[in-house]
């Protein structure tokens, strides 16, 4: 009767109410209807390369150096940067230069995440966000009032991104530092700097324990 | 006119202005249910083959989705009509409607209805008219659906023919073998039930299914149906027996050249004959529009008037039918070609032929007086030999292959 099982495996599909279909409409009836039950996402992978953000210190002083290893290091031609000399009174980073103009072209971005590894300061790393779009090439080049983070230690929430619950979290250097399948020796050492409005983070549990978590 | 045209009371005598024009309107209903059955019946598919994969399916386009293929369908209307140079541009073009005219004239001999109460055997009233709620009742009927249904094949030939491009050569040409292979064993099932119902005509088959017990699958012996049913679907080219638009090996099948409306027009031939199809199997074997009933008591629907009740039967048994094509897609892989002219010709074909000489026994052994017994068993072992033998000389035929050192 082997032929036949198959005639039930489909039929008791059929009743069964878990779908695998995501209903994804791109944000629209989302943004419209404030209601996610017709505009759902599905969970993105912590490690994703987003789009950027410019994190800052505790203080609130900004980590960009305007060193330009990330502007040097890109592979598209797609940041911009250029540094200026801090004014002692009232600096805008904690050294001696900061990023006086900050712009990335996501025309040209292929969030290839280079420019995350090269900074020296964990200044810029990437959130999970992909789903904002332009509708002319000026919007697409970000500067650095919509890339650096706000006073919460956030990343902006512009008009035109598809934001959701819990999505711009995970978003600074931290993420790469503690990736938990690394090497045993990086397990537990904080090797990050702190940042606003989280602190300096606390490591994440080894391998081990975060198995014994999953089971 | 006389009764080769049509059996129907309404035609009879002198041609009336209100005879004709109740012929023009069922015309127009017949082709307007016709279509937005065929819309529907795609959203069905999709919607139930959706459900049985765990997806949502089509959800977007109107309440349920149900505008879904009026939107493929405007969308497919407003395409470039593209026609490649290499092709026949007369037959390409005229291959669409050779496809399409035929699933829609099929239609035409299916009773959709009718009173089939207090012995008014189908007939309502429509203008102070008696008539059958059918397009056309011809003492032929089943046969013209066979005919018609042979027709369809030169749209599907005609159309990789003409495209002058391999794929769909051999697209059509899987067609054809195959569509010629399963119409014996769909003409040899159907054959059974004409010779229980003893008529060709489609109202005639329907009004003799009174009960479940009289039911035409009951009376030949369920084996004709499950043949028909297995053969319906090759003759759709529904799956598991869709070699004729393989996509794993002939890209898009005897449609690949074809675009645009064109390409609508196959598609919407193609779930148009599914729809004929069940219509032709409840029909044949499950008493068409009929109320069923079991023995003498019979089921009612309320809140219905019997003139419609019959509408509603038919839907409700069509869409068992249209629910198991589907499943049928859901479930079953694709045969490969070997294989589906394996069960064509060495199981299906003698398979029928074999139960209707057995019914044919059995009527003439009614007619002569011998005994029902006798008579079964005889044609049994007679039927068994004939089996041997076949098996006989296919295995002679198989060890000749092998000492040729043929490779198949």
């Amino acid at each position: 009767m082997g032929y036949f099982g198959g005639f039930l495996v489909t039929l008791r599909q059929h009743g069964y109410k878990n779908k695998v279909t995501t209903e994804y409409s791109g944000g629209r009836v989302f943004r419209r209807k404030n209601r996610d039950d017709k505009d759902q996402k599905i969970d993105k992978p912590e490690r994703l390369h987003g789009r950027h953000v410019l994190n800052r210190y505790e203080d609130g002083m900004e980590k960009c150096i305007g060193c330009e290893l990330c502007a040097g290091v890109c592979p598209a031609k797609c940041i911009y940067v250029r540094g200026r000399d801090n004014d002692p009174d009232n600096p805008t980073s904690p050294g001696e230069r900061f990023g006086f103009v900050y712009e990335i072209n996501y025309l040209r971005c292929i969030h290839c995440d280079m420019c995350v590894e090269a900074c020296p300061t964990e200044a810029i790393t990437e959130t999970k966000l992909f789903e904002f779009s332009f509708t002319n090439r000026k919007d697409a080049i970000y500067t650095k009032d919509e890339l650096l983070v706000g006073d919460d230690g956030k990343p902006r929430h512009l008009p035109w991104e598809d934001w959701r619950e819990g999505e711009d979290e995970h978003t600074s250097g931290w993420m790469r530092a503690t990736a938990p399948s690394g090497d045993a020796t990086f397990e537990g050492t904080v090797s990050w700097s702190g940042e606003l409005g989280y602190g300096v983070r606390a490591p994440e549990p080894d391998q081990d324990s975060r198995d014994l978590e999953d089971n | 006119m006389g009764p080769i045209l049509a059996i129907d009371p309404l035609l009879e005598g002198k041609l009336l202005w209100t005879p004709l024009l109740i012929v023009l309107l069922k015309v127009l209903v017949v082709f307007v249910v016709g279509l937005v059955a065929t819309m529907l019946m795609v959203w069905f598919e999709r919607k139930v083959i959706a459900g049985m994969q765990n997806r949502v399916g089509p959800n977007k386009a109107g309440p349920f989705g149900l505008l879904q293929t009026l939107a493929d369908g405007t969308k497919l209307f407003l395409k470039e009509d593209l026609i490649p140079d290499r092709a026949d541009r007369f037959v390409f073009k005229l291959a669409p409607y050779l496809a399409f005219v035929p699933a829609f004239l099929a239609f035409a001999i299916i009773p959709l209805g009718g009173d089939y109460r207090n012995g008014n055997g189908g007939m309502v009233e429509i203008f102070g008219h008696q008539t059958r709620v059918q397009l056309a009742d011809p003492p032929v009927g089943v046969l013209f659906a066979l005919a018609i249904s042979a027709i369809a094949v030169y749209g599907i030939m005609l159309a990789g023919w003409a495209s002058g491009s391999k794929y769909p050569l051999l697209g059509s040409v899987r067609a054809s073998a195959q569509m010629v292979s399963y119409e014996a064993a769909l003409g040899l099932s159907i054959a059974c039930v004409l010779l229980v119902a003893g008529t060709m005509s489609t109202s005639g088959i329907v009004n003799l299914q009174g009960s479940i017990g009289n039911w035409n699958v009951v009376t030949t012996g369920f084996v004709p149906f499950f043949i028909f049913v297995i053969a319906a679907t090759a003759e759709l080219n529904r799956p598991p027996f869709d070699l004729v638009e393989a996509e794993q090996e002939l890209v898009g099948g005897f449609n690949t050249e074809y675009a645009s409306i064109r390409f609508a027009l196959f598609y919407l031939a193609e779930f148009m004959n599914t729809i004929t199809m069940s219509a032709l199997i409840v029909t044949l074997f499950f008493g068409g529009p009929q109320p069923v009933s079991i023995g003498s008591t019979t089921l009612d629907i309320p809140l219905i008037p019997n003139a419609l009740e019959g509408t509603v039967w038919l839907l409700l048994k069509v869409l068992v039918f249209l629910y198991v094509y589907v499943w049928f897609r859901a479930t079953l892989p694709r045969f490969r070609y070997d294989q589906l002219m394996d069960l064509g010709w060495k199981l299906l074909i003698p398979a029928s032929l074999g139960w209707f000489m057995l019914l044919a026994a059995q009527r003439v052994g009614e007619d002569e007086g011998w005994d029902r017994v006798v008579v079964t068993t005889a044609t049994a072992l007679v039927l068994i030999g004939g089996y041997a033998l076949m098996q006989l000389a296919m295995k002679v035929s198989r060890d000749n292959r092998d000492r040729d050192g043929a490779s198949f």
